[in-house]
């Protein structure tokens, strides 16, 4: 077939000489479309090409802008449009013709309207909202082509929030008779799943139904979603195993139509998509595996035929072999298949053959050892991507006997390579490898070797890498100083040779080490060092940057009297430099030259192991803050409020000031390490004074005029000059600089060499060297999939983060089981409900507090006790709803709960962890103004627990300790108490504190635990007006809308279910009127978001909108189900 | 993954251009042109696959025309470069010996088969009869 087409290709050139000639298509060539053709294949030059196309353009522009153009003309420019775009010339005045030609155009003008804005719009682009009304008309048209149309266009982009303006259409047609109609359906919620999962959350029944569809076209469209759904989450799809592997094997059986083949193999894309979602499935799980192993078996037995797309089945066949629980039989076929393609002279099967290896053999190093001849010959291929795929596999393989050998291959390779990034690339691999066995010399040979190759591409964290791995050592400290001594020598040598080429991060590395362990070499004279390094500073080719490491190097080195008449020489030449940090560094190495003792306390010598402590909250500075408040300076505000305060300085702000922390000028200097943070929250307080009552009374928009908002109108587009709505920005909060300690070093690990083969060739010669060690380790790990990386340095090492908790084994119940959580949280929900009645309305008095700030902490501690006016109802409903038996701790844990808290919505107490003797338990209580996180601190055992130190963290959350004094020891059998505020910073629909808590008992000891809570318990009801909800509404800027469900079908459909969201989420519910309602609620600390239902149609159309991003999207899923759980 | 699809001539002039990621206009032709500088430099008896940053490119040449698709690393470069050959198929069979000029004077044809065949970056339908439906129930209308 291939020579059919070249043949009429290769005819191509006479074609277009010839005007009258019938291949010109159904296109006359004499039409404005062939003139511009014949234009563009005439073209010699690039400068020819714009001016042909701007006159294009220029000619387009004025047909598409004539009133007379018909729709069949504008099709006809609108591909010409089409042709300036691909060439790389914008056309964007044709977008809203395009769109307008999708919308009245029929057939071919229509589809090519669509094809147009779908070329030239991305999914952001504003116009699109144009094309939302043609789809939903396309959508219910009766012509099958143009819903054909539609559905394509909706697959390919569509605005995210539009999406429920349609999905009831797409959904509808998922149960069309046409099949094509069917598929498009489930591609496009494929597309609605990829930009917006949570929208299409409600019909994943209806994915299932598209799976089991007799169409296999429809089948084969619902392979997308679930390919992608499984690879989020392989557990959740299990059961479905068993179908996908009966599809394949009808598919590979030859059960389908004729019309699927290609080139008499049966839908191979099919068994392909497949395959990686079996592949999927069966990772790391047996039982799913055992279900696949003969469907796989005959999927390599049937894929014997000779063509490309039987080989590319068989990779994705082999693969999925290599991924799912090993079978030895399967794992032996598969082996065979790779060998074949191995060895194949297919050039593009030998690259396949090479990518199933590199795949497969950190599985099975033993399958390298069968092949490795043809690895070696594929090493000196002519083709430098089949080289480039051989280093790959090379350095999957390495171990620490052929390191040495294969880092020679890929420095060998990137002499040869020119492409920048492959340079990136590999000179990052070897310096990965060459820092995972750094043998002395030969580590800084070959990282010499990639400072100067990598050049300044490289990613800088290979020169910090080298350096920390420097300073920080290994095992032995005499080890360690020989490493050091030879990068000097190393680096002398090379400084006294031509500098002029090295790389200026290369000069950096030298800089740093010379400066630091020059003094190594005691047979060193540092005026030699001193004069190499001077040296650098006068080359014309070192960057600023680099001078001033080199004159820091210099600062470390000026000993002696010929050190300081050094340094004194170039520090007055770069004192009156015009680079600021250069003339810094300069004054640094002239004062520090002469003061020898000043400069060992500021640079001190081999203290590289030991981190500075760094106060990142600067609390050495709350005395001079707090004098400066005294002294009435305004108090700190970070850069993003002072802007945003600056935008909104002009409008009004709406919103209720917040009771945030209780905060006082006075309490700055006790709260320590976080008075910024508190500082911000109360610059948020006093930045303006105003009183929302005033507002209220200022703002004179009538009852009417605000329903006029609510009906038609209420959908016109926002006014541009809206303002923002004030609110308290939640600045960051504080990361504790402490750091916990370094794992230990792994242990050194030396395999055994095994005896290698008579080398007789020197190709035998060098494969010996590059497969040493994987023989005898292959025996290990055929099965397993342990790396066997006696890895002496945590190349990036980070200090354990908090938030990847929940991914390591600890020993915590809420992890190892997410299904209680669930519970937990129903239960926490129901238990909200009950308060909330209750804890509407915060006590007016409250604010008068805040507002002059004066307290200290405690004072309004107890203040706020007093203000507590719950009945006690709440405190028998309550505290702990949910005793269970076997748990007695709980009960006598809630008997610790605060004084001051047990009046309120108390959540079940959840264990969190436990270590030894200690035990963590925690639970939230509900206040008005925050959440209260209380953590339980149980030490079962008689002796005392000390020095404890609770450190919690969120990203979702701020989170702020209540007790100025956090708990420290807690003595045998008996419990500690502590408590934190919780707001929220970033909404999410369930949020997260992750923790660590490290103790001493005999030995020190930490542990990790988390926490989780629904968003429903930082939602408060926010009392407003109609008249403030309407101004709110339209300052708000992010919005959802979704159709949810009534709980019933009568008249008061719209009461009952509001009513269900604010007795189940404390919603305030602020108007109803006929069948609409409006709603307000905030989140902690204050974040509001406003809701506005519609009955519509049998189901409540809810419209959310919000300063935050994210909340409306939080808040409607809880509502959801909120009315669901009704 | 498909980034995107390309079909070029030996001159380095594009005739036809998708793109499944997001890439902006300006920076197009610069792609273009380093990727056909990529290609053409290649002789017969190389790799059909060529790394290209931190993807690659899998190319087939038909006469003086080149059809190059950029794709991830993790696709199977394989099962691509058939799609490649499925396409001309397919092309080959609407236009019944499809050549340059087939295809420069019906880009919308083109590609709204391609739109049938590929979506998103994901192979959406391969079988020849079902792609080409939707474009001859079209061509029907506008004929009757």
């Amino acid at each position: 077939m291939s020579d059919v087409v070249e043949k009429t290709l290769t005819a191509l050139p006479s074609l277009l000489s010839l005007d009258s000639q019938p291949g010109s298509a159904k296109l006359s060539s004499t039409s404005k479309l062939g003139n511009l053709i014949r234009g563009i294949t005439e073209l010699t030059s690039k400068h020819e090409e714009e001016k042909l196309i701007q006159r294009e353009l220029t000619s387009i522009k004025e047909q598409m802008s004539s009133p007379s153009t018909s729709m069949r003309q504008m099709k006809e420019l609108m591909v010409r449009a089409i042709y300036c775009e691909m060439l790389g010339y914008e056309a964007s005045f044709t977008y809203i013709h395009a769109i307008k030609l999708a919308q009245q155009g029929t057939a071919l003008e229509k589809r090519v309207g669509y094809l147009a804005v779908s070329l030239f719009l991305n999914e952001s682009h504003e116009l699109l909202l144009l094309l939302v009304n043609t789809v939903l008309k396309d959508l219910q048209s009766t012509n099958l082509i143009e819903v054909c149309m539609a559905l394509t266009v909706v697959s390919q982009m569509f605005p995210k929030d539009m999406i429920p303006a349609i999905l009831p259409l797409v959904e509808e047609k998922l149960n069309h008779p046409k099949e094509i109609i069917r598929r498009k359906a489930v591609l496009a919620l494929y597309k609605f799943y990829q930009i917006a999962p949570n929208q299409v959350q409600h019909i994943h029944n209806k994915f299932r139904k598209a799976l089991c569809d007799k169409d296999p076209g429809v089948m084969t469209a619902s392979l997308h979603i679930y390919l992608q759904m499984i690879q989020e989450n392989p557990e959740g799809y299990k059961d479905l195993t068993a179908s996908f592997v009966t599809i394949l094997k009808q598919v590979v059986g030859g059960k389908l139509p004729m019309d699927f083949n290609y080139h008499s193999v049966p839908a191979p894309w099919l068994q392909i998509q497949l395959l990686r979602i079996l592949s999927l499935l069966g990772k790391n799980d047996q039982s799913t595996s055992e279900i696949m192993y003969d469907v796989l078996d005959e999927s390599l037995r049937r894929a014997e035929m000779n063509h490309n797309i039987t080989y590319a089945i068989l990779y994705e066949c082999v693969k999925c072999i290599y991924t799912i629980h090993p079978k030895s039989e399967l794992l032996e076929k598969a082996a065979k298949c790779i060998g074949n393609f191995v060895l194949s002279q297919k050039i593009n099967l030998k690259y396949l053959g090479l990518k199933a290896l590199t795949y497969v053999v950190q599985q099975d190093p033993k399958l390298a050892l069968q092949h490795q001849m043809t690895i070696i010959e594929c090493l000196d291929h002519p083709d430098l991507i089949i080289k480039r795929e051989t280093l790959e596999l090379l350095f999957r393989i390495t171990n620490a006997q052929n390191v040495t050998v294969i880092v020679e291959k890929m420095l060998e390779f990137l002499q040869l390579n020119e492409d920048d990034y492959t340079t990136t690339d590999l000179v990052g691999k070897v310096a990965e490898l060459a820092e995972k066995y750094p043998y002395n010399e030969w580590f800084i040979e070959t990282m010499n070797t990639v400072f100067s190759v990598g050049g300044d591409m490289m990613q800088p964290d290979i020169p910090n890498g080298f350096l920390k791995l420097l300073s920080e050592g290994f095992d032995s400290v005499e080890e360690d100083r020989k490493l050091r001594q030879f990068a000097v020598d190393s680096y002398i040598s090379l400084l006294q040779g031509e500098t002029g080429k090295l790389p200026q991060r290369f000069l950096q590395v030298i800089s740093w080490v010379l400066g630091e362990y020059a003094h190594l070499r005691t047979d060193l004279e540092p005026a030699t060092v001193l004069r190499l390094l001077s040296k650098l500073l006068d080359s014309k080719n070192t960057s600023s940057e680099t001078k001033s490491w080199v004159l820091i190097a210099m600062t470390k080195l000026c000993d002696g009297r010929t050190g300081i008449s050094a340094a004194q020489e170039v520090s007055e030449t770069y004192s009156s430099s015009l680079d600021t940090v250069l003339r810094q560094r300069a004054q640094e190495l002239q004062h520090l030259s002469q003061d020898s003792e000043l400069r060992d306390r500021v640079l001190p010598r081999d203290t590289g192991l030991e981190p500075p402590e760094v106060d990142s909250s600067l609390s050495f500075l709350d005395g001079f803050v707090s004098e400066a408040l005294a002294a009435g300076a305004a108090p700190y505000k970070p850069p993003h409020q002072r802007q945003e305060e600056l935008a909104q300085a002009k409008t009004l702000s709406l919103e209720p000031y917040s009771l945030s922390l209780p905060i006082s000028m006075s309490s700055c200097s006790i709260t320590d390490r976080q008075s910024p943070t508190l500082l911000s929250i109360s610059s948020g307080l006093s930045g303006d004074s105003m009183d929302l009552s005033h507002k209220g009374g200022s703002t004179t928009l009538k009852l009417d005029g605000v329903k006029r908002v609510w009906g038609r109108d209420g959908y016109l587009a926002q006014r541009e000059s809206v303002e923002e709505a004030a609110k308290v920005e939640v600045p960051s909060p504080l990361h504790s600089a402490s750091e916990q300690g370094e794992a230990e070093g792994a242990h050194s690990q030396n395999p055994t060499p095994t005896p290698t083969p008579e080398p007789e060739q020197e190709k035998q010669q060098l494969a010996s060297s590059l497969f040493v060690g994987l023989g005898s380790q292959s025996s290990v790990c055929l099965m397993g999939k342990a790396e066997p990386n006696p890895q002496r340095f945590r190349r990036k090492a980070k200090s354990p983060s908090l938030s990847s908790g929940p991914s390591e084994p600890t020993s915590n119940s809420i992890i190892s089981s997410p299904s209680t959580v669930d519970n937990l949280l129903c239960n926490n929900l129901l238990d909200s409900n009950i308060t909330s009645g209750a804890s509407q309305d915060p006590p007016p008095e409250l604010s008068q507090d805040l507002s002059t700030a004066n307290g200290t902490c405690d004072v309004e501690f107890t203040d706020r006790d007093e203000e507590e006016r719950e009945p006690s109802l709440i405190k028998d409903n309550g505290v702990i709803a949910h005793e269970d038996k076997d748990r007695p701790k709980d009960l006598c844990l809630s008997s610790h709960l605060p004084a001051e808290l047990s009046g309120c919505s108390c959540s079940e107490i959840i264990p969190l962890c436990s270590h030894q003797s200690l035990h963590l338990s925690a639970c939230h209580v509900q206040r008005d103004e925050f959440l209260v996180l209380v953590v339980f601190i149980y030490n079962s055992s008689d002796s005392d627990v000390q020095q404890i130190l609770l450190e919690l963290e969120s990203d979702q959350l701020q989170v702020s300790c209540v007790c100025e004094s956090p708990v420290q020891e807690v003595s045998g059998d008996s419990v500690a108490v502590c408590q934190y505020t919780l707001t929220v910073r970033r909404p999410s629909v369930h949020v997260e504190v992750a923790g660590v808590v490290s103790y001493t008992s005999q030995t020190t000891e930490s542990t990790q635990f988390s926490y989780k809570l629904p968003l429903t318990s930082f939602i408060r009801p926010l009392t407003v007006s109609t008249e403030e909800y309407g101004t709110m509404w339209l300052a708000f800027s992010n919005d959802t809308k979704q159709n949810l469900t009534l709980i019933s079908e009568d008249q008061e459909s719209l009461t009952a279910s509001l009513n269900v969201l604010k007795r189940k989420l404390q919603l305030h519910v602020v108007e109803i009127i006929g069948m609409e309602g409006i709603v307000a609620c905030r989140v902690l600390q204050d974040q509001p978001c406003l809701m506005h239902c519609r009955v519509h149609a049998g189901s409540l159309a809810v419209w959310l909108r919000s300063p935050v991003p994210d909340l409306p999207d939080c808040l409607i899923y809880h509502c959801q189900r909120a009315l669901q759980e009704h | 993954m498909i980034k995107f699809i390309l079909m070029v001539n030996r001159q380095g002039q594009t005739r036809l251009s998708r793109y499944y990621t997001p890439v902006e206009l300006s920076r197009r032709a610069l792609l273009e042109a380093d990727v056909v500088r990529c290609c053409l430099s290649r002789k017969k008896d190389q790799c059909s696959f060529v790394e290209y940053k931190d993807f690659k490119l899998v190319y087939r040449q038909y006469a003086a025309l080149y059809i190059v698709v950029g794709v991830t690393d993790s696709e199977n470069e394989l099962s691509v470069y058939e799609l490649v050959h499925n396409f001309v198929e397919v092309l080959d069979k609407y236009f019944s010996r499809v050549s340059e000029l087939d295809i420069m004077f019906n880009l919308d044809r083109v590609h709204i088969i391609l739109d049938e065949m590929i979506q998103n970056g994901h192979i959406v339908e391969t079988n020849k009869s079902r792609i080409l439906a939707p474009l001859n129930a079209l061509d029907k209308m506008a004929d009757g």
